[in-house]
C-alpha cells in the first residue's frame, strides 16, 4: 500500500487498541463487555492485514493460538472457583476481596471496584475473541498465496 | 395490523433471505441469504423485550423513577450473533476450498461425488 | 418445477407475515416475571450495574459456556480447511 495508507495505519492501531480494551473493561458498568470488545480488537487485526499484506503477519500464527487457549482455560477455572455452592457462582461480588465493593442501589455513578468475576470473566472471554477472529482472518488471507496488493 | 409494524418488517428480512436462498445458485450468493436471515432472527428477539417508553437495563448514571427494558433477549441475541458469525466463517472456507478444487462456483454444477 | 417453489415461498411468506400481524402488541411484553426478578435484584447479588451482562456472566453463564465452546470448533474448523499440504 502507499505511504500514507501505511503512517495512518501506524498512527491509528493504538487507538483502536485502546478503545477496544476499555469496552472489554467497562463491561460491567456501561454498555459493551468481551463480545464487543474482542470484535473492536479484531477489527485493527483486519486493518493491519489490509495494510501491510498477510505475509509480514504470518509469524503470529502461534501466538493468536496461545492466547486463545489461555482464555479458554482462565473462564473455565473462573467458573469452578464457586464450586462449593454451584458451577457459576459470583463469589467475589461484595465480599471486599479483588472486585469485591458492594454496589449502591438505585442508578449511581458507576465504580470501576465492582463486579465480583464479572471483569475477569470478560477479559477471559475477550482474549478469546480477539484469536478466534484474527485467526480466522489471518488463515482466509494466507490461503491466497499471501500477495495482496 | 400498523402497531405491530417493527415484528412485520422483521419478517420482510427473513423473506429476502429466503428468496435469495431459493432462487440463486452462486455459492457466496447463498451465504449471503443464510446471514440475511439471521439478521431478521436477531432483530426479532430484541425487539421481542421492548417496554413502551423504557430506558436501557444499565443502572449507570440512569434517569430515576423510569421503566426498563426487558434484559433476558438482548443476552440471547449476543449469543445467536457469536454463533451466526461461526457459521459464515466455515460457509467461505468451504466456498474457497471448494473453488480452489472444481474451478467453478456454480451449485448446479458441483453435484457428483468423485475422488 | 420452477411454480412449486414459486407457490411454497409465497406460502412461507404469508405465514410469517399474518403470524407477525396478530402476535401480541408490540411495547406490551407477553411474560415478564422472570426479568422484574433479574432488574431488581442484579445489583445485589450479581453486584454490577450493567442488567445484561449479570444476565449473560452470572445467571445464564452456562449458555456463555456453550457458546465459547461453538466458536472455539469453528476456528479449529476454518483451519482444518484452509492448510497447505507440504509436498
Amino acid at each position: 500500500m502507499t505511504v500514507v495508507v501505511r503512517t495512518v495505519a501506524r498512527i491509528i492501531t493504538p487507538m483502536i487498541l485502546a478503545f477496544g480494551g476499555y469496552v472489554i473493561m467497562h463491561g460491567h458498568l456501561t454498555p459493551g463487555g468481551g463480545f464487543q470488545g474482542g470484535a473492536v480488537v479484531a477489527s485493527a487485526i483486519a486493518l493491519l492485514l489490509v495494510v501491510f499484506g498477510a505475509r509480514r503477519l504470518a509469524g503470529y500464527k502461534n501466538l493468536l493460538s496461545l492466547l486463545e487457549d489461555l482464555g479458554a482455560i482462565a473462564f473455565v477455572a473462573l467458573a469452578f472457583l464457586g464450586i462449593g455452592y454451584t458451577f457459576f457462582r459470583n463469589v467475589l461480588a461484595g465480599s471486599g476481596g479483588l472486585f469485591g465493593m458492594p454496589v449502591p442501589s438505585g442508578p449511581n455513578p458507576g465504580f470501576l471496584d465492582t463486579g465480583g468475576t464479572l471483569p475477569l470473566m470478560n477479559w477471559a472471554v475477550g482474549l478469546k475473541v480477539i484469536a478466534g477472529l484474527g485467526s480466522v482472518v489471518l488463515l482466509l488471507g494466507l490461503f491466497g498465496g499471501g500477495d495482496d496488493r | 395490523m400498523i402497531g405491530n409494524f417493527p415484528f412485520v418488517v422483521c419478517m420482510i428480512l427473513i423473506a429476502l433471505g429466503l428468496w435469495a436462498l431459493l432462487f440463486r445458485r452462486n455459492l457466496i450468493k447463498l451465504a449471503i441469504g443464510i446471514t440475511l436471515i439471521e439478521s431478521g432472527v436477531n432483530l426479532f428477539l430484541v425487539t421481542l423485550g421492548y417496554v413502551r417508553a423504557g430506558v436501557a437495563p444499565i443502572y449507570t448514571y440512569a434517569p430515576p423513577g423510569a421503566k426498563m427494558v426487558l434484559p433476558t433477549p438482548q443476552a440471547l441475541t449476543l449469543t445467536s450473533i457469536v454463533i451466526g458469525l461461526a457459521t459464515t466463517a466455515l460457509m467461505l472456507a468451504f466456498a474457497v476450498v471448494i473453488y480452489r478444487h472444481r474451478g467453478t462456483l456454480d451449485a448446479r454444477k458441483i453435484r457428483e461425488l468423485k475422488g | 418445477m420452477k411454480w412449486i417453489k414459486v407457490g411454497a415461498f409465497l406460502v412461507m411468506v404469508g405465514f410469517l407475515v399474518g403470524a407477525a400481524a396478530w402476535m401480541h402488541p408490540f411495547g406490551v411484553p407477553w411474560a415478564s416475571e422472570m426479568d422484574d426478578y433479574f432488574i431488581a435484584n442484579a445489583q445485589g447479588e450479581a453486584g454490577a450495574n450493567n442488567v445484561v451482562t449479570s444476565v449473560v456472566f452470572d445467571y445464564r453463564g452456562f449458555d456463555t459456556l456453550g457458546e465459547a465452546t461453538v466458536l472455539f470448533c469453528a476456528v479449529v474448523g476454518v483451519a482444518l480447511m484452509l492448510r497447505r499440504v507440504l509436498r
